[in-house]
């Protein structure tokens, strides 16, 4: 079980591990914890695992590093490959793979620090706000669990939330806003992948689902599953479906979108390592679907795999 | 990296994994394997669905703990590349070996059944009668039956604010005030009104003009909850006629204080002032709380209220309800301590070490720090609070500087319960080393400049 590690989502990660841990022990496996540091090579080297369990969020564990390792290690490990971590986990990239699959994703403009600093891509700020209106969403581009996420509602709103986001990563992207319901989409499964119920995020006072909605018990509800009709439900399997091959990913992935008022959805991104917190989405939908959480992890352990 | 044998991409399946019942215990060496302990059945009970039964059957006063994305960031803070000045810790590691084996010694062969029985709930009489000792040197006279020990301060302030509080109550507070004390008014929901400070410490003037406020709204304060001397976060402390005059006000329009003093003898600068304890001269209008943690040892867990008789009774069954009684052992240690040593040599040796790392601090934002910052002088205590440009968000700081900077501080939002602070910070100098403080601050100096290059570059924002 890796699980902790150095990202800012080290807490999330504990909090997940826990839980598939404890499942995995329900289980019967024979479960050895890793908090993830500089050791983790020698530790894996020494106890040769007959796989790895990725609970790790966030920078090193959800981007392809520490998959990349267990491919070298030859320790078969859950949830997408290397390369689909790294899509998956760049918000700008994964967004260019959504669209070459015909999968509707709010249109969106990614800056560097650097361009801010050398190029002067501040002053194009004014075109950006034109082109995708108000509000506007700012997020890193490599970060998870909303960390660093604003909505700037006003023009003058922008430079802070650009701030805040290049707090979190070097890279920022502006995306046009999508009003209507959080909805997300677990997909479970390599060879023939299959989507898990969609799950509703309903926070009760922010105006998104931002991490204390998504973290604090009793500030978001959900429904699970979500109320759609079977039209809209089949419709958000099949584009979770579509971005998780589009992504490359296998194992397990999670699917974030937005149903605008018109009932078209629009995806925000993959999460290729999906929370297991108490609040998290994937055991709800889990339970959604009859299997329960020890099912789900069951399942995700089994497609433990190598190969980009 | 692309695979070099296009086989190789080819998924392949995990093995099939080997049922056992071999269970690691946590934070076990990780190098030999060890025998599994007998499976408790509650520690893998609960899955996440279990775990929401919960969720509707928590109390209101629970409900209003959230988890924080500070919170999760300052975990981050322990990592060992990371230097923290985020920390509160009063220093420990000169406190001479021979001092506490003397201690120990002492309590074990004169007191040995006593120090592991069960105590008064008020404490043990010995102790106050030094607590009595120990006010009298900062000039705060109280009789031993005006004293109340406590676990720690902390519970001193846990308990000033259970005995007052009811949920929705006001309660005035420095803003900032000391984020510990944060989860009590929360847990008692208590309506907190921040009063502002300068560098003679909480505005006097202000605290009128709240109450004529509230007054008007119909919800006037229970309490004022102050931290007269090295305030913590804000580092200053407040002046002689405002304590006159604060103590004057709360004589004129009845106003309770509660006076949190856990610095008083930790000053290296200056002289002493009086405390709100002593210019009320026995009129009750003062609740008294401090602790042995920065003059002896936080590990001790022993504090303690001075309090009017009618306010130490309504107190003793608050604390029969969370604890019985303090540690007893603790106490008995803490009496042979103050009978055996002189305490003040002690705090004086302290007061030397924080002095020259308030110093290498000082120095440190005086280097590193962009103009546009500013930060509190302390005359004692532990904590410099430094206030960035109204355009930084320091919690958000705090996610670049522990990321790719290695240096982690307590962002200023901690110590606001109205959600203010955020471009403030607070720096801990006593738990930290003069050569880490200085590699610490020109650390947050580069995290902090980049976001003002960074500013500059986005044209300036209001």
């Amino acid at each position: 079980m890796l699980k902790g590690g150095r990202s800012l989502e080290r807490e999330v990660s504990l909090r997940s591990g826990a839980n598939a841990e404890a499942a995995l022990r329900r289980l019967g496996h024979d479960v050895l914890e890793v908090d993830v540091d500089q050791h983790l090579v020698r530790v894996l080297r020494a106890e040769r695992p007959d796989a790895a369990f990725i609970a790790l969020h966030g920078k090193g564990g959800e981007d392809g590093t520490v998959q990349e390792l267990l491919e070298i290690l030859e320790i078969p490990y859950t949830g997408p490959g290397v390369l689909a971590c790294e899509r998956a986990m760049d918000k700008v990239v994964a967004k260019a793979h959504f669209a070459a699959a015909g999968v509707s994703t709010p249109a969106a403009y990614a800056f560097s620090q650097d361009a801010f600093r050398e190029l002067g891509a501040g002053e194009a700020i004014p075109d950006i706000r034109e082109r995708l209106g108000l509000p506007l969403v700012v997020k890193p581009a490599k970060q998870g669990s909303a960390l660093g996420i604003t909505v700037a509602r006003e023009a003058g709103d922008v430079p802070a939330a650009l701030m805040n986001a290049l707090a979190y990563d070097d890279r920022v992207l502006m995306e046009r806003f999508v009003a209507g319901r959080e909805l997300a989409v677990s997909v479970l499964g390599t060879s023939e992948p299959w989507a898990l119920p969609v799950v509703e995020a309903i926070p009760r006072d922010s105006d998104f689902y931002d991490f204390e909605a998504r973290y604090t018990p009793g500030l978001t509800d959900f429904e699970a599953p979500a109320r759609l009709d079977d039209g809209l439900a089949q419709e958000a399997a099949r584009v979770a479906l579509a971005c998780y091959s589009a992504l490359g990913c296998r194992g397990v992935s999670r699917v974030d979108m937005i149903m605008d008022p018109d009932g078209r959805l629009w995806v925000l991104e993959t999460n290729a390592i999906p929370g297991m917190t108490d609040t998290s989405l994937l055991p709800k939908a889990a339970e959604a679907a009859g299997l329960g959480f020890d099912e789900v992890v069951e399942r995700i352990l089994a497609d433990a795999a190598l190969g980009a | 990296m692309v695979p070099e044998h296009p086989t190789a991409t080819a998924a392949r399946r995990a093995p099939t994994l080997p049922v056992t019942t071999t269970v690691r215990p946590p934070g076990a060496p990780t190098s030999s394997r060890t025998p599994p302990p007998r499976p408790r059945h509650h520690e893998t009970a609960l899955t996440p669905g279990d775990s929401a039964r919960y969720d509707a059957r928590f109390a209101s006063r629970a409900a209003g703990i959230v988890s924080s994305v500070m919170r999760d960031l300052m975990s981050l803070s322990e990592r060992p590349d990371i230097i923290s000045l985020a920390g509160g810790f009063p220093s420990t590691e000169s406190f001479e070996r021979e001092v506490f084996d003397d201690v120990i010694e002492a309590v074990a062969r004169d007191h040995l059944a006593a120090a592991l029985q069960y105590g008064p709930t008020e404490g043990l009489a010995e102790l106050r009668e030094r607590i009595v000792e120990v006010m009298a040197h900062e000039g705060a006279r109280a009789r031993v039956e005006d004293i109340m020990v406590t676990s720690g301060g902390q519970q001193a302030i846990d308990l000033s604010i259970r005995t007052f509080v009811n949920p929705g109550d006001t309660v005035l507070a420095e803003g900032p005030t000391y984020p510990g004390a944060v989860p009590c008014f929360t847990t008692y929901e208590a309506a907190v009104e921040h009063v502002p400070m300068d560098d003679d410490g909480l505005r006097v003037d202000l605290v009128e003009a709240s109450l004529d406020r509230l007054a008007a709204e119909g919800r006037p304060p229970k309490l004022l909850y102050t931290i007269p001397n090295f305030h913590n976060p804000g580092g200053v402390t407040m002046s002689l006629e405002r304590r006159e005059r604060l103590v004057r006000i709360a004589h004129e329009r009845e106003l309770l204080i509660v006076e949190d003093n856990p610095y008083g003898q930790i000053r290296f600068d200056g002289d002493p002032l009086p405390s709100l304890w002593e210019l009320d001269d026995g009129a009750g209008w003062v609740i008294y709380l401090s602790t042995f943690s920065k003059i002896l040892a936080p590990g001790v867990r022993v504090g303690w209220v001075a309090a009017p008789a009618a306010v130490l009774r309504k107190m003793n069954l608050g604390k029969q309800a969370a604890d019985l009684a303090s540690s007893t052992l603790s106490q008995r240690l803490v009496v042979e301590y103050l009978r055996r040593y002189d305490w003040r040599d002690y705090v004086a040796r302290l007061n030397g070490i924080y002095r020259s790392r308030r110093d290498a601090m000082l120095r440190a934002l005086e280097e590193e720090m962009p103009p546009e910052a500013a930060w509190t002088r302390p005359q004692g205590g532990l904590f410099v609070w430094a206030t960035l440009p109204d355009y930084l968000d320091t919690t958000n700081l705090l996610a670049s500087a522990v990321d790719k900077h290695e240096v982690a501080f307590v962002p200023g939002r901690g110590a606001f319960l109205d959600g203010r602070g955020g471009n403030a910070m607070r720096l801990n100098f006593s738990g930290v080393p003069e050569p880490v403080i200085s590699e610490g601050v020109r650390r947050l100096g580069i995290a902090v400049a980049e976001m003002t290059d960074l500013h500059r570059a986005l044209g300036g924002l209001e």
